[in-house]
């Protein structure tokens, strides 16, 4: 198993947000993360990705349990992610965020520099790859919504990640980019990367992933194949309406 | 000029790259480049400074001479390295309240390594040793002190977590009383023969050269410091992490910039910048007093703010802190030659901190 939750809890003060959650991933497998608002994905994607650890259980990748302290770890295990709040600085430019904390430089002895032109070229050949209008060398700050989105997903393409965690990647962009979108998940996972998938787009997870995982108020409360479940079932899950399956 | 960090992988699927050409994003970029030089603070801040010293030499013969030429530009100099040291601190969203009272703090340990006959809390070895005699050591006890109150400010806000304004302020009232506690609240004057090269640094002109110009030693400093500010803060991966945690600081530890370190290392910068300062004081001056740079910290912060900076963090330059000490310095000495009272000057310096503040508000508003 390349990723695997053993009994993972994650209390903040009285509130439980994730409980006692068994989860396996596989090699290559694309798996989607359903739940109400409030049900604990974006806790659990940040519990695998490092930013704080969990109250109780084990995260285990590559048959190794780990221990992360900050993300950076977990991202030298190879996991990358994109935030639901996106982590961008709205003072620098798309390409300056793209490679915020991984920079490319430019040396002369032991004297280095930012290789603006470098960072500006590589961002650029990103962007279009996702089909996304973003100009390396504009602002955040006046980026649209989509052109945002573009920028973190693009962080996760850096370098060829064993598991990329999107927590609702395309909440706000267009028809077309979220088909762009649903591409590149396709395409990562053809390529032997893991992808977990947190969507409110019930469509979105049925277009793409192989295994649907529903949470409700902090439990795992369904995982199973996607061509076993349905919409409904996994809307009836996500309610409350049927209890698990 | 090689490559040395390695090449991210590429995807590897392989994509059908459709390039977004390279030549219009340039071109988009360099419409923007011109807006951006125009909706720049620094650049109304120098038209102002121009303007300014236009209109002075036209009414005032006095202005325009050799000599007040040359003091202005060392009197803010002092001013100029100390906001140049704010810069990065401020970038980070954090303030430093204390740089005027590590500058008195500064000049009382360094003017302490220079007194002839030394003062009775020092060790007993100190006298004997030749070294700790010396002029040099007088420069690094002076810079050490300042790089000792940074990296306590740095770690109480960094590692503590306690909110920036506090620890500073703090730090204003008890380096303030390190010095006057260390100088006996006495002015130090009476320095060894070595103490002519120390006052020949703060002192001097031209770094000793023969050159057909006047400039004073300080002066050099800062523009030497103002360009490796700019160099640093463009270039280095730290400056581009200082503006990174002063946009988003979360989003920059998440990306796995060191946020708590850097915020240390600009604080000891910022304190570093006010022992400088203190040294070429007392160089300049010849002597060392515990009440050196009272009230300081609101010319260094003032001038940072009316280069531009963002006192919300992630805006901040090198050449605004320079040109936001460059105008304070020369509204102050155009008031006094024009025989306004001196107490009247501050009013002047907060108006124009309450000015600077308020357009870069609506510059602000206009961006969003
Ligand atoms: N840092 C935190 N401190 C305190 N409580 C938190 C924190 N993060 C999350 N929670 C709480 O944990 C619960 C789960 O939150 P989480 O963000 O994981 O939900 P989610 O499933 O991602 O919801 P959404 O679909 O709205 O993004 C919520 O009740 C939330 O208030
Ligand atoms: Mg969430």
């Amino acid at each position: 198993m390349l990723l695997e939750l053993r009994k993972v809890s994650k209390s903040f003060g009285a509130i439980k947000a994730v409980s006692d959650v068994d989860l396996q991933v596989g090699r290559g497998e694309l798996v989607g993360l359903m739940g109400d608002n409030g049900a604990g994905k974006s806790t659990m994607i940040k519990l695998i990705a490092g930013n704080f650890p969990p109250s109780s259980g084990e995260i285990v990748i590559d048959d190794e349990v780990v221990h992360f302290h900050k993300p950076v770890e977990a991202r030298g295990k190879g996991i990358e992610v994109v935030y639901q709040d996106l982590a961008l600085c709205n003072n620098l430019t798309a390409a300056a965020n793209l490679f915020l904390g991984r920079e490319l430089k430019s040396s002369i002895g032991p004297i280095r520099w930012l290789n603006h032109a470098a960072m500006n070229r590589r961002a650029g050949e990103l962007f279009g790859e996702l089909k996304s209008e973003t100009r390396p060398r504009d602002l955040v700050r006046q980026m649209s919504g989509g052109q945002r989105q573009a920028v973190a997903i693009a962080r996760t393409r850096l370098t060829d990640a064993k598991i990329v965690l999107m927590d609702e990647p395309t909440a706000a962009i267009s028809v077309r980019q979220v088909a762009e979108v649903l591409d590149l998940i396709r395409r990562l996972k053809d390529s032997g990367i893991t992808v977990v998938l947190i969507s409110h787009r019930m469509p979105d997870v049925f277009a793409v992933c192989e295994r649907v995982v529903v949470m409700r108020r902090g439990r795992k409360v369904a995982d199973k194949p996607i061509t076993d479940s349905s919409p409904e079932e996994v809307t009836g899950l996500i309610t409350g309406a049927i209890h698990s399956a | 000029m090689n490559d040395t960090a390695e090449r991210p992988n590429r995807a590897k699927p392989e994509l059908e790259q459709e390039h977004v050409s390279i030549q219009s994003v340039l071109d988009v970029q360099e419409k923007s480049a011109y807006q951006r030089f125009i909706g720049n603070q620094s650049f109304w801040v120098t038209v102002a400074l121009v303007a300014i010293c236009l209109g002075m030499v036209w009414v005032e013969p006095r202005f325009a001479t050799e000599d007040n030429f040359y003091n202005i530009t060392r009197n803010f100099a002092f001013i100029g390295i100390m906001a140049l040291g704010m810069t990065p601190v401020i970038i980070t969203g954090g303030i430093d309240l204390s740089v005027g009272s590590v500058m008195g703090l500064a000049a009382i340990v360094a003017g302490s390594v220079l007194l002839a006959e030394t003062p009775a809390w020092m060790a007993g070895w100190w006298p004997e040793a030749a070294w700790a005699h010396s002029w040099w050591m007088a420069v690094i006890a002076g810079l050490a002190a300042g790089a000792v109150v940074g990296f306590i400010n740095g770690v109480l806000i960094a590692y503590v977590g306690l909110p920036p304004f506090v620890v500073t302020l703090g730090m204003l009232a008890a380096a303030r009383a390190v010095g006057v506690i260390l100088s006996g609240n006495r002015m130090l004057y009476d320095f060894i023969p070595d103490a002519d090269t120390f006052k020949i640094i703060g002192g001097g002109q031209n770094f000793g050269f023969d050159l057909p110009f006047r400039l004073s030693n300080p002066f050099l400093i800062m523009i030497v410091l103002t360009i490796g500010l700019a160099v640093v803060l463009r270039m280095a991966t730290w400056g581009r992490h200082i503006y990174a945690i002063g946009g988003n600081e979360h989003a920059a530890n998440l990306t796995g910039v060191p946020v708590k370190r850097v915020k240390v290392q600009a604080y000891v910068l910022c304190s570093l910048s006010a022992a400088l300062a203190a040294i070429l004081s007392v160089g300049w001056s010849g002597s060392a007093n515990n009440s050196l740079g009272a009230t300081y910290e609101l010319l260094a912060i003032a001038s940072v703010v009316i280069g531009g900076a963002n006192l919300m963090g992630g805006e901040g330059t090198a050449y605004g802190a320079f040109v936001g000490a460059a105008l304070i310095f020369v509204i102050r000495n155009s008031l006094l030659m024009a025989g306004v009272d001196s107490n009247w000057q501050g009013i002047f310096v907060g108006a124009f901190i309450v000015l600077a503040v308020l357009l870069e508000r609506i510059r602000g508003r206009r961006r969003e």
